[in-house]
């Protein structure tokens, strides 16, 4: 092993606390997690299990009642305003009244790049998720996977280096699905981004990942971290392999030892 | 052409029925009036002749349709606009304060709203007493705000505008505040982000997301305008305008005039309402609204 690269993610003994009218409910409870540069980790895990929660602290979205975390060596505030990383939400979140080329345009009208600049990058960002012909349709004109494409090009438009997405192709067909992580992957080797993943499912969390955070409910935890011993480069059909489906088994282990699934 | 039908088909329908009715009931309360002046003729009308009578009455105390309707078109098409009998003359007069007052409510009730949403104070104190003005019957105001206005030199179109603005403002302020709070969690929480500053997130986010609120509450308003501004001119002795042509006909018995008038103004709110939404329209369909 060479030198470690610094970390992009850094949280310890990371913990959070809602105040709800139904008593405190602990949504993250001791979360130890180092991510480094390049590296695609999801987050797997029942629902009400934290991971959403864990990415909105990345993204200074929600505040960590205890413990530390820094995103890029700041805290998540400041990595915030030096627009560290691009969000992508469950659904596209695209502004209806813009077209396609506009709401990429948006994070770099906010960030005040010159309209040429701005030209320039949604054109190189449309290409990248294979949009190009479409910048100025509506969102309404275009299919829910292309819409989530669209999102995708918006947070990659100013050139974060991390990548955050929370259950981006959960409102999706299996097939779009499979397609879509295709292209998520060839878009991480070509960019090098680091991307934080959450998802609930265990082929996609496998197929995608570098390093699989399983976690689990009541309190939000971190229950294993699977690294994943697949090459970076992965045709679908790896999905069929024995190596692909061992860590996935040990995926589904790690999910059933931190939850019981009878309560 | 089947949606053409669809439409033509109940509207003609409803409308007939509202005619006849309209007509059995002119009959019916223009009878004792007509039965109590063949009396003193002593005349013994047939049944037929004794209809046609009570449909011809130069005041009568409902007036038939056809009455209002020749009246209207005489007052309209047959005077020039400039005359003060002139049905177009005096929805004009209407009309010009109805739209200043419709401007300033637009302006004032969004302005309302802006300041409802971003300061808190504002919107603790401020909205209670929105509610409250809105309680005070207009009637009673309008003469006041004239009354005040006149004292310090102002008179003529302003004061009209203003009680139309004091009606039109409510809703498009009520309506902002809606739609200026209507965009996801999020939007909210991209435009956070992005590390947003509020009036970026105002202007990109907030301002386009309340525009088909901001419409549907001008139809409201502008609807209310109209009326403010008839209601603006009953007490201040006005000496143009639907509702100066109303008062003058209440004072003269002239019912056919005071239904024509009403016809006016109904025609006018109807073509206000329709410009809004047709204006709502093409902003939606500028703004990349999907077609219904």
């Amino acid at each position: 092993m060479t030198e470690q690269p610094p970390a992009v993610v850094s949280a310890s003994k990371l913990g959070l606390t809602f105040q709800t009218n139904d008593g405190p409910v602990q949504a993250l409870s001791n979360v130890d997690l180092t991510i480094g540069k390049g590296e695609f980790v999801s987050f797997i895990g029942p629902s009400g299990c934290g991971k959403t929660t864990l990415l909105r602290v990345i993204a200074d979205l929600e505040k960590a009642t205890s413990g530390t975390i820094s995103v890029n060596g700041m805290s998540p505030e400041q990595a915030r305003e030096k627009r560290a990383y691009g969000y992508v939400f469950q659904a596209a979140a695209l502004f209806p009244w813009r077209t396609i080329e506009r709401n990429v345009a948006l994070p770099l009208e906010v960030m005040g790049v010159s309209q040429a600049e701005q030209a320039e990058r949604i054109k190189r960002t449309l290409e990248l998720v294979n949009l190009s012909g479409f910048e100025k349709k509506y969102p309404w004109q275009l299919s829910g996977g292309m819409q989530q494409r669209a999102s995708i090009a918006r947070a990659l438009a100013f050139d974060a280096d991390l990548l955050l997405m929370d259950e981006p192709f959960g409102a999706l067909d299996e097939i779009v699905r499979d397609h879509l992580n295709e292209q998520l992957l060839d878009l991480w080797d070509r960019t090098n981004k680091t991307i934080c993943f959450v998802t609930h499912s265990i082929p996609e969390a496998v197929y995608l990942s570098t390093r699989i955070v399983v976690m689990s409910p009541r309190p939000g935890r971190v229950t294993d971290v699977i690294e994943s011993t697949l090459p970076r480069k992965r045709p679908l059909d790896i999905r069929e392999t024995p190596e692909f489906l061992a860590i996935a088994a040990r995926v589904r282990d790690g999910l059933r030892a931190g939850h019981s699934y009878d309560d | 052409m089947d949606s053409f039908r669809s439409k033509i088909v109940p509207v003609t329908t409803i409308l007939t029925g509202v005619v006849v009715l309209w007509y059995v009931f002119a009959v019916i309360l223009n009878a004792p009036f007509q039965r109590d002046l063949d009396r003193r003729a002593n005349e013994t009308p047939g049944v037929v002749e004794f209809i046609g009578k009570t449909l011809s009455q130069p005041k009568p105390t409902l007036p038939a349709p056809h009455q209002v309707a020749v009246n209207f078109f005489e007052n309209t098409f047959l005077r020039g606009v400039t005359s003060n009998r002139s049905l177009v003359y005096n929805a004009w007069v209407t009309l010009s304060s109805t739209l200043l007052g419709f401007a300033f409510g637009t302006a004032l009730g969004i302005v309302i709203a802006v300041g409802i949403v971003h300061v808190a104070t504002l919107d603790r104190s401020l909205m209670p007493w929105i509610i409250a003005s809105q309680t005070i019957p207009i009637l009673a105001v309008a003469p006041m705000i004239i009354v005040v206005l006149a004292a310090i030199g102002i008179t003529g179109l302003i004061p009209k505008a203003l009680i139309s603005t004091y009606l039109s403002f409510f809703p498009v302020a009520v309506g902002m505040v809606k739609g200026l709070r209507s965009p996801e969690l999020m939007h909210l929480d991209l435009m956070h982000t992005y590390n947003a500053s509020a009036s970026q997130t105002f202007w990109k986010l907030r301002v386009p997301a309340s525009v088909p609120f901001l419409f549907t509450s001008m139809k409201v308003a502008v609807a209310a305008s109209l009326v403010g501004a008839i209601v603006g001119e009953l007490p201040t002795g006005a000496v143009a305008g639907i509702g100066a042509k109303l008062l003058a006909g209440a004072y003269y018995s002239q019912t056919i005039d005071i239904w024509s008038a009403l016809v006016a103004g109904s025609i006018v709110a109807a073509l206000l309402v329709m410009a809004v939404g047709i204006a709502g329209r093409l902003v939606d369909r500028a703004m990349g609204g999907r077609p219904a």
